[in-house]
């Protein structure tokens, strides 16, 4: 008896997660005319539920169990279920870290320039959460445009013109992307009469020769929603000028945006399109690791030649993006391992460098965050500091998190057929942001030129420098765990290279 | 009757396509929408053509027509409406505060 309710209670801590924002949301929603005081405290007060929640569903994963949720206990493939996974509680627990933090520093006082901001930021995290535990592609499509509907709102949190000429571009694509979504999800449909991810692969495998092109054309697709989801080549362009331009906390928590994208790939290759997969195997591996490659390139290109501060974190999220799919296209256990472990080490450090920009933009007047000599900052060695640091983990450097991440990708590599190519790419880019960031923090630091007088602003306070120093220190744990953290994502990685055990979960043991 | 459906789907898309890439806003849009018709009526599609079929069970029924496709065509029309508000509200956004409608605001030449 004690061990069904156990089971009972496993499944239904899934739904958890998603059920929580929402409820905070509408919550906000309906108080909206409450003091700005008490939305926040709720707000942040959520926000760490969320996190506590997270992290009882990673304990309760991380035996290797999968907990299937089934919403009104429709049994699948017939109902929608929410499938908990390794990989699925290690995202939601990067997401709800990285969301705190951004929302602590929208606290600050930027979540006065919208009036939803709240009710935002928690459908935002609503939609992040569904997309990661959902177990159904149609019900993916729904979470996805949730988190973008939200993130439409986020984008234009504050208004202005460049914003919203970002805004209209980002939100066409995104529009263009759902369209293409539902085309694929529909062919999948038509062709194999299910929607459920782990029916979905059993049908696929067991797809008859006549209707393999249909089902591969419709797998890539996909794969084409996903890279425009993710950033990857040749559909990245939209991410620069939209993250660029938004209001800080936003492009903090849209970090994570991308890697949604990265999740959906891993997921869907590995489940759909796995190694075991017979006629329909390995059909997105094979374009992964080149594009992911040129992604990376083209990204810290792209930052290189940047000229405003802001912009060039913007690339760097691409070369980010272009790193981890690496790692994952390599789809051995190393390198999907490896990618997890960079994915929150990559998403800390964009969001702190996000941060960060706007404090240092704060302090340059009408320069901003162009990368320009200008005044002389307040608190210039803190924030001079901070960059440094931030600097460090973004590029890899030792000792912090990035450099671990590397060394594991890296190594990971070593035994691919197309090691060279990784290798190159992976070092050279990482000499290449190191020049990149050497040269913004020594013009934004070190080259002063005169500023005009009687325009005088506050210094940042210790307050808005928390949120940042609070991401470095995350980055710092990481460092410091890296031992039971590598552990768990190729606990992940195996778990998802051997998707049985997922589709045994949701479908029983017939 | 399923050549005539592909050869709609397929016009619809084209002129979805096509209006997405104007240069001014209140053409993407409507391509926008186009896209989303096509889309729809593809959804529809995929649950086979039936003609007079009841979706739900009928005991005096011979046979059936899949009910799926037609929830998640219902999902999609819920969203993509709210979503060509949402973007008609944004064009408009722009076109006040950039001054025209050019999908880069820019001024003429």
């Amino acid at each position: 008896m004690r061990q069904r309710v156990d089971a009972v209670t496993a499944s239904q801590l899934v739904i958890a997660p998603v059920l929580l924002p929402l409820l905070a949301g509408i919550a906000l929603l309906l108080g909206r005319s409450l003091d700005l005081r008490w939305r926040r405290a709720f707000a942040l007060t959520c926000a760490l539920g969320q996190i506590v929640l997270a992290l009882v569903l990673t304990r309760a994963v991380a035996d290797g169990s999968v907990l299937v949720y089934a919403l009104g206990n429709w049994p699948a493939p017939f109902g929608i279920v929410l499938v908990a996974d390794r990989l699925a509680a290690w995202l939601l627990v990067t997401t709800s870290v990285l969301a705190w933090f951004a929302l602590a520093y929208a606290c600050l006082g930027s979540d006065r320039d919208g009036r939803h901001f709240h009710v935002l930021f928690q459908l935002q995290i609503f939609g992040l959460s569904g997309a990661f535990l959902t177990g159904d592609l149609f019900n993916l499509f729904v979470f996805f445009e949730v988190l973008l509907l939200a993130s439409y709102g986020l984008l234009l949190h504050g208004g202005g013109r460049r914003r919203t000429r970002a805004g209209l571009h980002y939100v066409v694509i995104n529009l263009v992307g759902s369209t293409l979504f539902l085309f694929a999800a529909g062919t999948f449909y038509g062709i194999l009469g299910t929607l459920n991810l782990a029916d979905l692969a059993e049908k696929a495998a067991a797809v008859s020769p006549q209707d393999l092109p249909l089902v591969r054309t419709a797998g890539l697709l996909l794969f084409a929603v996903f890279a425009l989801k993710a950033a990857l080549v040749p559909l990245y362009l939209w991410l620069p000028a939209a993250y660029a331009n938004t209001s800080a906390p936003a492009a903090a928590l849209f970090a994570i945006m991308t890697k949604v994208g990265a999740y959906s790939i891993l997921r869907v290759s590995t489940l759909i399109f796995g190694a075991d997969a017979g006629p329909v195997a390995n059909l997105i591996a094979d374009w992964l690791l080149p594009v992911a490659l040129l992604t990376l390139a083209v990204g810290l290109i792209g930052a290189a030649g940047s000229a405003r501060l802001r912009l060039q974190i913007a690339y760097l999220v691409v070369a980010s993006i272009g790193t981890l799919l690496t790692a994952i296209g390599l789809g051995t256990v190393s390198g999907i391992g490896a990618g997890l472990y960079y994915l929150p080490h990559s998403t800390f450090a964009a969001a702190a460098l996000f941060l960060l920009a706007e404090l240092i933009a704060g302090q340059r007047g009408a320069l901003a965050d162009r990368l320009a000599p200008g005044p002389v900052m307040g608190r210039h060695w803190v924030l001079g500091v901070l960059f440094f640091l931030s600097a460090i983990l973004i590029v890899g450097l030792p000792p912090l998190s990035g450099f671990i991440g590397k060394f594991l990708i890296l190594r990971a590599a070593l035994d691919h057929p197309a090691a060279v190519w990784v290798l190159g790419i992976v070092l050279g880019g990482g000499l290449l942001a190191l020049l990149t960031l050497a040269r913004s923090g020594s013009l934004l630091f070190y080259q002063i030129a005169e500023a005009d007088a009687g325009t005088a602003v506050p210094p940042p306070t210790w307050r808005a420098l928390a949120p940042v120093a609070g991401l470095l220190t995350l980055g710092a744990a990481m460092t410091f765990w890296a031992g039971p953290l590598s552990d768990y994502t190729a606990a992940t990685a195996e778990q998802l290279l051997q998707p049985d055990g997922y589709v045994r979960a949701v479908l029983g043991e017939g | 009757m399923e050549a005539l459906l592909a050869l709609i789907i397929g016009t619809l898309t084209a002129c979805g396509v096509y209006l997405i890439l104007r240069a001014r806003t209140f053409p993407v849009v409507l391509g926008l929408t186009f896209l989303s018709y096509a889309v729809n009526l593809f959804l529809f599609a995929m649950g086979r053509l039936v003609v007079g079929r009841p979706p739900l069970i009928d005991p005096s029924a011979a046979a059936y027509t899949d009910p799926l496709p037609q929830a998640l065509v219902l999902t999609a029309i819920v969203i993509g409406f709210a979503m060509t508000a949402f973007v008609i509200m944004l064009a408009l956004k722009a076109r006040a505060e950039l001054g025209n409608d050019h999908v880069d605001g820019m001024h003429e030449p």
